[in-house]
């Protein structure tokens, strides 16, 4: 009949302006990239070795614990994060959880040479260096067997938050996570202050509060495994989280960002189904009262 | 004498003081509307559904919005969005209701021009519906700023830059706008003003003149009959429903209306809930930051045919620069439907299906109208800026040509 | 009769009093909405030259009315290229011996700030380019770089108050 014409006729041109602006333009507008590598590849790392972590726990009390805290071993962190901001530029994490966020090649390839396996070497000009010092004078094995000591120590699950704290906060703020409306500090400032991190990085990293809303999970997976992807030569480093523990990072975005996700997506249906009821009683009063009409 | 003696708690004495009854019939039970309609008809009812929905939700939101550059993002994207009870649900149904709005309006607006409910004595309601697209663009325009996001800065600032006049360099006006020398505070806060209550105020009171200068001319049909609404309305009161040509808005027409809008429901809280995206941009979602700018800023979709008018022209022409000749074809894009009636040089009353040439100008208007709104969300780069050229080039053509085409079918017709 | 001249005449009268009052009180309103005295006395800034550590052929960004300033210290290969292409002495700020490039970095097509690229700035947002100098040289827009007004006391910049150099770098672009 003319009205179901009527109707196709405005589904199909509204369709096609839906699709014109909305998937058509995106992909116009942002480029695809290779998905996430989580093995790593391209790393010196490990080569097959297998540690000792016996051996690696000297190796880390010798070389490690002057910058490191390491928490879970009783190292405590020789400066607080203010004065070691100040020091280094950024603070240096606690090494408690690393075995258990990193992949054990990236950290293998890390701890040799800091700069070229996070990806900032290009940072490192005009007399700018690492805060951490490279390790490549060490023997394979020796590496192999600090990266089994920091994975013997590491713990077998971590939360969401806990992930990110140890991945991320070092730099970013996520101020959702502990909102104040007194001035107070939150817990979940970044850890380095901001003019240490913008002399270190250049830049003062951005809070990632709405990160999960403004880039989306997709892009938060390629984008973190590999921030030069997206971002062509910026400072923020590859950090070598895990799959599992990078997905935690992102969860613990949503739980700060979208937190109302859940409840959208129970309502939602409840929603509909109510009025699909109203719209089937509205129609039928229409229609009983239409029916003397013709 | 005006004295009224029944008293003031019974029936009749209520009836008397507010002749509510009376008043019932005008508005409604005798009110008469043609039977020959489509549910196109019925999207007046869903536009003030809508409204009344911006309204409700705009509410809510206003009780923890807190228009300060501060604390502006913060209080939506956390406090709104995250604490308050529903309050993502006023939040979604607030951005997605100003988009669907828009929808509903440029449907509407095509509807009038497709059936000729523009002219021989419906211009006025013409003039006020434009009038109502023009305050709800500026509602839309002043509602965005407010996030405080990455696009409502550069949108605003874009947009307010405009008015220096491109080669005028009115820079004092685009500060006066401004409250100061950059988007800044004092913009947010008096476009929040505009927002909340001007714009508001205006558009309820064009409503209020939009359905009166309706109630005269009455309601078009399918057809474009020229109705004798007395000699219809007594058939219709006589009993004889089945040949009358016209029905009371309550409750016939308004029953259409609660049908067309059950389903309008479904389909915009399908969007509220599951596909948002194109109301509430991603980009939107970064704290406004002057020092950065975006890498693709654009507008909200229902403003991307005239702002690809605005690019379109990119290089100097007619000793004009192409700056300036884009601004004024966007300024006149914005109010140049206003002149439909008196562009149509055609004296009949006809659908544009029996307008044989009128109707092949409507679907051209309609895709190039479709064209200008892609390329409006796409970076001017190489091809794209060639085609936003031809089709803004096209739409001024349209125009044009508008009085020749309705003389035309007019002539083929005897009607001139 | 004559009654009705009066009344025309008082009635008339009348309405210019209240046409007074309406267009007053509508001055008043229009000068509410004008930028607050504070607002614009925070309109100014001071760039220490001495202070900026400004190395040659890069860029510094500065900050001035919520604008960002771009301040180029001239290399001799960008000044060569400036005298090539006819660019008056006044085009660029000159203190000492040292050549300065000091505009307001936003794009003149339709205000993104454009990005330094080495060579050159490029525009994100629709491909625009303009030279070490500010000149616009490829893409959309239509004019260099704009210079913002400032006065210059040996090798303080204080942007807001305006100096003959600024005047003449305007001048020099129109």
């Amino acid at each position: 009949m003319r009205e179901l014409k009527i109707l196709a006729i405005l589904v199909f041109f509204t369709g096609v302006l839906y699709w014109g602006v909305e998937p058509f333009a995106h992909s116009q507008m942002h480029k695809h990239v290779e998905p996430a590598d989580f093995t790593f590849e391209d790393v010196d790392g490990l080569h097959g070795a297998k540690g000792n972590a016996i051996n690696g726990k000297e190796l880390v009390s010798m070389n490690c614990t002057a910058c490191h805290g390491i928490e879970v071993a009783g190292f405590t962190a020789p400066m607080d994060d203010a004065s070691a901001a100040a020091a280094y530029g950024v603070t240096p994490p606690d090494l408690s959880t690393a075995g258990h966020l990193y992949n054990a090649d990236y950290l293998a390839a890390f701890i040799k040479n800091p700069a070229k396996a996070s990806h900032v070497a290009h940072k490192m000009v005009d007399g700018k260096v690492h805060p951490m010092p490279s390790y490549d004078w060490m023997q394979p094995q020796e590496i192999a067997d600090i990266v089994a000591y920091l994975q013997s120590i590491a713990p077998k699950e971590m939360t969401n938050k806990e992930a990110f704290v140890n991945a991320c906060q070092r730099c970013h703020s996520a101020k959702y996570g502990d909102f104040r409306f007194d001035g107070t500090k939150s817990s979940m400032a970044a850890k380095t202050p901001d003019a240490d991190i913008s002399k270190y990085m250049g830049t003062i990293p951005p809070d990632l509060s709405q990160m999960i809303r403004s880039r989306g999970p997709e892009y938060l997976e390629e984008f973190i495994n590999e921030p030069a992807k997206h971002l062509e030569g910026t400072a923020m480093p590859r950090v070598g989280l895990k799959a599992e523990a990078q997905e935690q990072v992102v969860a613990y975005l949503e739980e700060i960002g979208d937190s109302s996700k859940d409840k959208r997506a129970s309502a939602g249906p409840k929603f509909l189904g109510y009025l699909v009821i109203f719209a089937l009683f509205a129609w039928l009063w229409k229609a009983k009262i239409w029916r003397d009409l013709h | 004498m005006a004295l009224i003696n029944e008293s003031f708690f019974s029936a009749e004495g209520l009836e008397k003081r507010l002749a509510g009854k009376k008043f019932w019939k005008v508005m409604m039970t005798e009110y008469w509307i043609p039977k020959d309609i489509n549910f196109l008809w019925a999207l007046g009812v869903v536009l003030a559904t809508t409204f009344s929905i911006l309204i409700i939700s705009g509410i809510f939101l206003l009780m923890y919005y807190k228009p300060d550059t501060a604390l502006a993002f913060d209080s939506v994207n956390y406090t709104i969005m995250q604490e308050v009870s529903y309050g993502w649900l006023f939040r979604h149904m607030h951005g997605v209701a100003a988009s669907v709005v828009f929808l509903i309006i440029y449907i509407h607006m095509f509807t009038g021009i497709y059936y000729g409910s523009y002219k021989k004595g419906r211009e006025m309601i013409w003039i006020s519906g434009m009038l109502l697209f023009v305050t709800f663009s500026a509602e839309g325009f002043s509602g965005y700023m407010l996030p405080w996001g990455q696009m409502s800065y550069w949108a605003a600032a874009v947009i307010t830059n405009l008015f220096a006049g491109g080669s005028l360099e009115a820079w004092g006006l685009v500060e006066w706008i401004r409250g100061g020398f950059t988007v800044g505070d004092a913009t947010l806060t008096r476009f929040f003003m505009l927002h909340v209550f001007l714009i508001p105020v205006v558009i309820i009171g064009v409503i209020v003149l939009h359905f009166y200068t309706l109630r005269i001319p009455h309601v078009n049909n399918q057809i474009s009959d020229d109705i004798d609404y007395d000699a219809e309305a007594e058939k219709y009161l006589a009993g004889n429903k089945r040949e009358s040509k016209v029905i009371p808005f309550w409750p016939v027409f308004l029953s259409k209306d609660f049908a067309v809008l059950g389903i309008f429901l479904i389909f915009y809280f399908y969007l509220v809930f599951f596909n948002f995206e194109f109301a509430m941009d991603p980009v939107n979602f970064d704290p406004a930051n002057s020092m950065k700018t975006p890498t693709h800023i654009y507008p909200e979709w229902y403003f991307l045919w005239s702002y690809e008018t605005l690019r379109g022209p990119f290089f100097d022409m007619f000793g004009m620069k192409a700056g300036d000749i884009g601004l004024m074809i966007f300024g006149l894009a914005q109010v140049i439907f206003v002149v439909f009636p008196f562009l149509d040089k055609d004296p009949d009353v006809l659908p544009a299906h029996k307008r044989p040439k009128f109707f092949i100008w409507f679907w051209v208007m309609i895709v190039d109208l479709l064209v200008l709104s892609v390329y409006g969300k796409l970076p001017p780069i190489g091809a794209n800026s060639w085609i936003g050229f031809t089709f803004t080039a096209l739409f001024l053509l349209l125009w044009v040509s508008l009085p020749f085409v309705t003389k035309s079918d007019a002539k083929a017709r005897g009607a001139l | 009769m004559s009654n009705t001249n009066r009344r025309d005449f008082l009635g008339m009268s009348f309405a210019a009093v209240a046409a007074v009052g309406g267009a007053a009180s509508l001055v008043g309103m229009k000068q509410a909405w004008d930028p607050l005295p504070s607002v614009l006395a925070a309109g100014f800034t001071t760039i220490d030259l001495a202070k900026a550590e400004l190395k040659p052929g890069e860029p510094k960004t500065f900050k001035w009315r919520g604008k960002p300033i771009f301040v180029l210290e001239m290399t001799k290969e960008q000044i060569a290229d400036a005298d090539a292409e006819g660019l008056p002495k006044e085009y660029h700020l000159n203190i000492g011996d040292k050549t300065y490039t000091l505009v307001i970095g936003i794009c003149t097509h339709l205000g993104c700030i454009p990005a330094w690229k080495g060579i050159k700035w490029k525009c994100a947002c629709h491909g625009g380019e303009f030279n070490p100098s500010g000149k616009q040289i490829f893409g959309p827009p239509p004019k260099p770089f704009v210079v913002p007004p400032f006065k210059v006391e040996g090798q303080v910049l204080t942007l807001g108050e305006t100096g003959p150099e600024s005047t003449a770098m305007i001048a020099a672009r129109a």
